[in-house]
């Protein structure tokens, strides 16, 4: 049916190009904001337990947080949200947060320090699958009575288990499971010591710009302006996300002005409406990252000039400009663009005369490898194309394809020669790639790091693995940046891995509506800043 | 229709007992053995396949404990047949459990889904009988002429052209370029919740309500949907009803009715159609019960929330609760047709009696 469909999608995209067009003209109202996505991913709205995309977008608008990111400002990086300001004591393990004063919760009780240190005690008690975000630091079902604690109705004091970087705490209580709800409404729907966790999953206790008036699964989630929040009635009285499944239905309803937002268009729909009247396309980045990366365990792989003349075999631009056109963007880094610390260098382009001098200088000869790839399009793609530019250089690569389990357990395994991967954060910190792509503490096979990329390639970082956990505890945000680009500096020299692309997501919008903030690449969408 | 010589009845006591009585008795225990041979076959797939719903509950990164908390908290560590048992006690009590993927009950979801696929599909049907009946008729009394190849040609298109392509070119001709009807969706967003929900059909709740303007908008929006599975039907039903009729029309009694001079008109839409009714029911039922169970494409196209999507949403994510409800109504839809038409074969057909 996938192949079917696809072959359909694809045969209707191509007929609605060529048409000559005139549709009939229709408009949402000025106050409502009306939007077609997939929303299927949503199996829970609890902040605790949240962890897919459509879901962190109905989340982000609904919860307040301890700190949070301004969506006009992504690059300025967290700042105040439902806690004032803070401060962190001289061992740097306790951060100690002033509550904003006259902020309400949409049942209209008052937000205290008392629901933070219950909503992440809560995250931490329940332990849902985003819990590591928070247990990372040290917390834990045992301990949360005297690591998460108000000491009155407007302070809170979190404790970790030993130093962390400032930034690093703050930037992962931004992300979805930071949310904080409202006790008491919570406590009264809790059943059988669930802490509201049944409730939740289909209702919400917030404090944020929109309340939840509905959600019906894979049908719409309409939400209603919260007239008391904190930073001004927002200007949407309504937002209602349809979940439309199909780009060339999303691509009509745009066309026709039934809705303001299109989130899904594939690349032919958006060449299709690029240019016509009332619509704009917006392309912004988001946070997960293409790779391949080579096995140190192969003994012409490991050598220095061979990794580096295999970074100069990917043909970037030729397939950023062809079959990624629009989807990915150029990025040779392990932090994605808008990241604390993310840096712009592309150092490497398709030069086969370099590369052939760096595999002569290695003494490297009729070298053949094997890559693992799962059976994704687009990575079956990219594949081909490095089979054809290594070739250029005489490397053979034979391309093995697998479904993603068969793949990643061979990767896992550290069996392949090179695999050719995706990455996505998981939460808004770069510690989340840094801690994968250039930390492995301990190189050998018993070791069994295997959520660990540099210890899957069988790679030794090096000092970079004391860098990172210096940078781990580093109070300072301005040098905690500038060690993370020293980082990816030496990464981009030395490591096995050629960072290739970074995501973009393509948005259609009429063009009266200003101000619409997907999240970038380390939070979701913001509806309150919307006008039209 | 397997249910129809469960009829036969008992040769003693009153002609309502022998008629009505005995036999609905015996369609109850008919019902009831199919419906938990259903019920059985289902569980036991669901149960053999090899995914674990506790790690989709807790999560990945979930301790042991918790793992084997969440186990016996489903009864998952009890021996199969009696992990059933407690299943049919609660679908019996109409608890079907909790969807893993919408975090809803699953009755309260089937409630939302079916009726939208049910307004569907009803709606479909009239347009392909209202339309395929009369179609096939004319073919077969002018066989051969251009109304006949008219419909062969007008139900090959329906078999052979994918309801993708065709429900796309339609959203865009009657929805992209011409705005004569509504777009994909069950109504326009500011139509949404003004009604109250009584069938979760839209069209007979804002009857219901009086509310005509909403009526107007929804009716524009399942038009072009039904419209398309009334044509797949259209094509199925018109097909069998001019071979139908081309049997009765070769036979003697219609020679016979001509001779006596009875006008051609009453031959052939009294004498000719009335026989070929309790084929025509059975032919009707079928091609309903298969749009009752969802069309997942045509959903897809015109995001129409149904039971089609759920279902096959639910299936590939494992979600067995959701499968299993979903099943069951698909199962007792077929049963209720069934009993349905057996009911109309008594009724049109005094040998069935």
């Amino acid at each position: 049916m996938k192949r079917r469909e696809f072959l359909a999608g694809t045969a209707m995209a191509a007929a609605l190009s060529t048409l000559p067009m005139t549709l009939a003209q229709a408009a949402t109202p000025p106050n409502m904001l009306v939007i077609a996505n997939r929303i299927d991913d949503i199996t829970t709205l609890d902040p605790a337990e949240s962890f897919e995309f459509a879901g962190s977008d109905v989340s982000r608008n609904v919860y307040g947080k301890l700190v949070n990111f301004d969506p006009m400002d992504l690059d300025a990086g967290y700042g105040p949200d439902l806690a004032e300001s803070w401060t962190v004591s001289e061992d740097g393990k306790t951060i100690t947060f002033k509550m904003r004063a006259g902020v309400k919760f949409h049942s209209g009780n008052p937000v205290t320090a008392k629901d933070a240190e219950y909503s992440l005690r809560r995250a931490v008690i329940l332990e849902k699958t985003p819990s590591f975000i928070l247990t990372q630091f040290g917390f834990s079902k045992d301990n949360v009575e005297e690591t998460i604690k108000a000491t009155d109705d407007m302070t809170l004091v979190i404790t970790t288990d030993q130093k962390y970087a400032t930034s690093f705490v703050l930037n992962c209580l931004t992300s979805t499971i930071g949310g904080i709800v409202d006790m008491k409404t919570v406590m009264e729907h809790e059943v059988d010591g669930d802490m509201g966790n049944a409730w939740l999953k289909t209702n919400t206790a917030g404090s944020g710009a929109y309340k939840l008036i509905s959600w019906k699964p894979n049908e719409s989630v309409s939400l209603q302006a919260n007239p008391d929040f904190y930073l001004g009635k927002p200007a949407m009285e309504r937002v209602i996300v349809r979940h439309v499944q199909e780009s060339a239905s999303q691509r009509l309803l745009l066309e026709r002005g039934d809705i303001d937002v299109a989130r899904n268009l594939n690349p032919e729909d958006v060449k299709g409406i690029t240019g016509k009247d009332g619509i704009a396309i917006d392309s912004e980045l988001r946070g997960r990252i293409m790779y391949i990366s080579l096995n140190q365990k192969h003994p012409e792989l490991s050598k220095p000039e061979v990794k580096e003349a295999i970074k100069y075999l990917i043909d970037y631009e030729g397939m950023q400009n062809s079959f990624l056109n629009g989807q990915y963007a150029i990025h040779q880094n392990f932090l994605p663009r808008t990241y604390l610390g993310a840096i712009d260098d592309a150092p490497y382009s398709l030069n086969v005369e370099k590369a052939k001098e760096l595999l002569a200088k290695a003494g490297v000869e009729n070298l053949e490898i094997t890559a693992g790839v799962r059976d994704a399009q687009e990575r079956i793609e990219i594949g081909q194309s490095i089979q054809n530019t290594l070739a250029q250089a005489g490397i053979k690569l034979n391309l093995v394809v697998g479904t993603g389990k068969q793949t990643l357990s061979k990767y896992r395994a550290r069996e392949l020669d090179m695999y050719i991967g995706a990455w996505g954060p998981d939460y808004p910190d770069p510690q989340t790639n840094a801690g994968t792509f250039a930390y492995n503490p301990d190189n050998s096979d018993d070791a069994g790091l295997t959520g660990l990329l540099a210890w899957r390639n069988a790679w030794n970082p090096g000092d970079l693995t004391a860098q990172v956990d210096a940078a781990v505890i580093e109070g300072d945000r301005d040098t905690r940046k500038k060690m993370y680009e020293d980082m990816q500096r030496e990464f981009l020299k030395t490591s096995p891995f050629a960072i290739m692309f970074q995501k973009i997501e393509q948005t259609g919008r009429r063009d009266n509506v200003k101000n619409l903030n997907l999240g970038g690449a380390i939070t979701a969408v913001s509806y309150w800043p919307v006008t039209k | 229709m397997a249910l129809a010589e469960n009829s036969g009845g008992g040769r003693r006591g009153s002609p309502f007992l022998r008629h009505w009585v005995i036999p609905a008795g015996k369609t109850a225990v008919s019902i009831a053995v199919t419906m938990l041979g259903l019920l059985f076959v289902t569980f036991v797939i669901g149960r053999v396949m090899p995914i674990d719903p506790v790690l989709s509950i807790v999560g990945e990164s979930a301790s042991p404990a918790t793992v084997q908390a969440a186990r016996e908290q489903l009864g998952l560590d009890q021996p199969l047949v009696v992990q059933f048992w407690y299943y049919l006690r609660d679908v019996l009590h109409g608890d079907f459990g909790t969807s893993l993927l919408t975090a809803h009950p699953v009755s309260e979801d089937i409630k939302r889904v079916f009726p939208a696929t049910l307004e569907l599909a009803t709606l479909g049907t009239i347009i392909g009988v209202v339309v395929g009946v009369p179609l096939g008729v004319v073919a077969a009394v002018r066989q051969g002429s251009w109304i006949d190849q008219i419909a062969r040609v007008v139900a090959l298109v329906g078999y052979s052209m994918p309801i993708f392509w065709l429900g796309l070119m339609g959203l865009l001709i009657f929805y992209g370029i011409l705005g004569w009807v509504g777009g994909p969706g069950r109504l326009d967003i500011f139509y949404e919740d003004i009604v109250p929900q009584r069938t979760g059909m839209i069209l007979i709740d804002s009857a219901w309500a009086g509310d005509w303007s909403v009526f107007r908008n929804a009716f524009s929006h399942i038009i072009l949907p039904a419209s398309l599975l009334g044509y797949y039907s259209l094509a199925y039903i018109s097909r069998m009803t001019r071979s139908f009729m081309l049997e009765q029309l070769s036979a003697e009694y219609i020679t016979t009715a001509r001779v006596k001079g009875l006008p051609e008109r009453t031959v052939i839409w009294r004498h000719a159609l009335g026989n070929i009714r309790v084929q025509l029911i059975t032919v009707i039922a079928l091609s309903y019960a298969q749009l009752l169970e969802g069309s997942v494409l045509t959903e897809i196209i015109f995001s129409w929330p149904g039971i089609g999507q759920y279902i096959t949403n639910a299936l590939l994510s494992a979600d067995m609760n959701a499968v299993l409800g979903g099943t069951v109504v698909v199962g007792l839809i077929f049963i209720l047709l069934n009993i349905f038409s057996d009911l109309l074969y008594k009724f049109f057909d005094p040998r069935a009696k």
